[in-house]
């Protein structure tokens, strides 16, 4: 299990000579609790500049958290031993959006795949090349890619790769950052049914960070909306994607596409923008583009609470 | 803007061939010692003028010492300081470099103010202040050079860094839970070769001139060692009348800086077109003689590109 207790992350923002204190805080994600259980699928959606890749990187310890905390089986991180550490560092790994940029160009695909084996893993030189072998295996690519350098390969490839490199310490969680945004359509579709039968087969667990609601809907079995650093709604998947409860899920859902092009749909347009993170608006971080505003919207900061089964969001209409 | 395929700069390639074999078959290719003189045979002009002699097709030195045979000669020494030089100040810089960027911060600051130290040296006040301190040596002129070099390294190697940190592939390794030491040694630096590969080739011209500095002003290689500065300034007071004895290593100089200039513009459009100009214009405060070979190597190569 992995917990995120109220995380933040505030960046500080400094003037053009970085000299003295700073101007302001870039609350990137501000206060989000969440949880992912093992064999589950967590969708974080929400647009650009919603704090879901600080998210991640907070989960992947790239970033430390400026407030809250991070629990993995019920110990909190900053507790954390070495052994401990090593220990997470297996069990969460990760697959990046762009795989001409995680992949290092001058490795061979062998090395790329085994780094993350821990070095006195106990495997010899030839159990970590056997292991390799199997993961290349796993994700679709033939043993002997282990000896080719990445440009020998396409995008798809490369994310077969990634996700290869992925999976070699027998992780239980991996987070995907948009795992499908660089790629061709064309592809996407392979990549998302490879990671799905992996899933079944290993009893992964993911958080899947996207803002593309179709591949997001294909994998997540639980869906978490952010909206301005914050989390504006949860839930199981198919009962936010069937009935969004907060406003700002509504208008969300309905820019996605139809699964059917002659579907009705209707369209919320949303007026304005995606408020300042440094400076986001008072009470209800949506309300000047809600088209349900009331006037505690503007003063009174929304609880975010449980207000159906397994439900939770956060406005003032629950 | 494209960059523009520059074929492979023969001319710059046959002079640097040339002088990689006159430094290793020096013993062989020169005619006569390099060190010993007959006076009798003292100021001989070049076999072309009246008066020459076809023993000594460069004609000799005040000393007597064979220009031709010096000339050789002293590309060894001129190819081995700039080797040695660049060695110790690429492998310093390099590592500071990478150490800078990629720990950032406070770490990234400190050696920063130090190379920016490092830059502004001013070469003439090193040399002023070798000669205070020590005698001319070998190892001496080498460290003086690298001291001078080592913060170019650095601050490239640096940038390159920063640029190289921001790849996935860094952040995915911090993931996979291996160290700062592994990650940059495993992908950084083989990320950074390239690069170094240029910048290492467009220093050994200004090492060559600096050493040539150097050895002009009485603090670099000790005579009688046939360095090209120490020939130029030897020369230097016969210029009117024996001309020959300063020109011929000034040439071997500009050829041999010309040269590796062009080579290394060839050597980064090829490798890394994206890499800019590196560091500031050789600033040369020695002799008038070797000026030439100060402007921009970008100038130069610019011109010969045009079709």
């Amino acid at each position: 299990m992995l917990q995120g207790v109220g995380l933040k992350k505030y960046f500080p923002a400094t003037r053009g000579l970085a000299v003295g204190r700073p101007r302001g805080w870039i609350k990137a994600v501000d206060g989000v609790s969440v949880q992912v259980a093992e064999g589950e699928t967590l969708g974080i959606v929400g647009e650009s500049g919603s704090g879901k890749t600080t998210l991640a990187k907070l989960f992947l310890l790239l970033e430390r958290p400026t407030a809250g905390s991070l629990r993995f089986d019920g110990k909190a991180i900053e507790a954390f031993g070495r052994d401990d550490l090593a220990a997470y560092r297996r069990a969460v790994q990760a697959v990046f959006q762009d795989p001409y940029s995680s992949l290092n160009p001058r490795m061979r695909v062998e090395h790329i795949v085994a780094e993350p084996l821990p070095r006195d893993n106990g495997l010899s030189r030839a159990g970590v090349r056997d292991r390799v072998g199997e993961v290349l295996q796993l994700v679709g690519l033939r043993r002997d890619s282990a000896a080719l350098y990445p440009h020998e390969f396409s995008g798809g490839q490369r994310q077969r790769i990634a996700i290869a490199r992925a999976l070699v310490t027998y992780p239980k969680f991996i987070v995907l950052d948009e795992p499908v945004s660089a790629l061709d359509v064309s592809i996407r579709a392979q990549i998302l049914n490879l990671l799905k039968g992996l899933q079944e087969r290993l009893g992964l667990a993911y958080v899947m960070i996207s803002h593309d609601l179709a591949a997001a809907r294909y994998l997540a079995t639980r869906l978490a909306v952010m909206y301005a650093g914050q989390l504006v709604e949860t839930g199981e998947c198919d009962a936010v994607y069937a009935r969004p409860l907060h406003p700002y899920t509504q208008a969300l859902l309905s820019a996605a596409l139809p699964l059917h092009p002659s579907a009705r749909r209707q369209r919320i347009v949303l007026t304005g923008e995606v408020p300042n993170p440094m400076n986001p608006p008072a009470g209800c971080r949506f309300h000047p583009r809600c088209p349900h505003a009331m006037p505690q919207c503007r003063t009174a900061e929304p609880v975010f609470k449980e207000v159906e089964r397994g439900r939770f969001t956060a406005c003032h209409l629950y | 803007m494209s960059p523009r395929r520059r074929r492979l700069p023969w001319f710059a390639g046959l002079v640097l061939a040339a002088l990689v074999v006159a430094a290793v078959f020096a013993p062989y290719l020169a005619p006569h010692s390099p060190t010993e003189g007959d006076l009798i045979k003292k100021s001989i002009p070049p076999i072309w003028m009246e008066g020459g002699n076809p023993e000594h097709p460069l004609g000799t030195d005040r000393f007597g010492r064979d220009v031709l045979s010096r000339i050789i000669w002293g590309s060894r020494i001129s190819l081995v300081v700039s080797l040695v030089a660049i060695g110790v100040a690429g492998t310093l810089g390099t590592l500071l470099g990478l150490v800078s960027g990629y720990r950032g911060g406070r770490t990234d600051a400190v050696l920063m103010r130090l190379t920016d130290i490092g830059l502004s040296l001013p070469t003439i006040l090193i040399a002023v202040v070798m000669v205070a301190v020590s005698e001319p040596s070998f190892r001496n002129v080498v460290l003086v050079i690298a001291l001078l070099l080592w913060p170019r390294f650095a601050r490239q190697v640096r940038g390159e860094t920063l640029a190289i940190k921001e790849h996935d592939f860094v952040a995915l390794a911090v993931v996979a839970g291996r160290s700062s030491a592994w990650i940059i040694r495993r992908h950084i630096f083989p990320n950074v070769v390239p690069t170094l590969l240029v910048i290492s080739t467009l220093q050994v011209g200004y090492v060559i001139l600096l050493e040539g500095t150097l050895s002009f002003l009485g603090v670099g290689v000790p005579p009688p060692n046939p360095a090209w500065g120490l020939m130029i300034a030897d020369g230097r007071g016969f210029l009117a009348t024996a001309w020959w004895m300063s020109l011929f290593p000034g040439l071997a100089m500009l050829l041999t800086v010309l040269a590796v200039n062009l080579m290394g513009d060839w050597l980064r459009d090829h490798l890394d077109p994206r890499l800019r100009q590196v560091g500031p214009q050789v600033e040369l405060l020695g002799p008038a003689v070797t000026q030439p070979e100060s402007t921009p190597a970008r100038g130069i190569a610019a011109a010969s590109g045009e079709p």
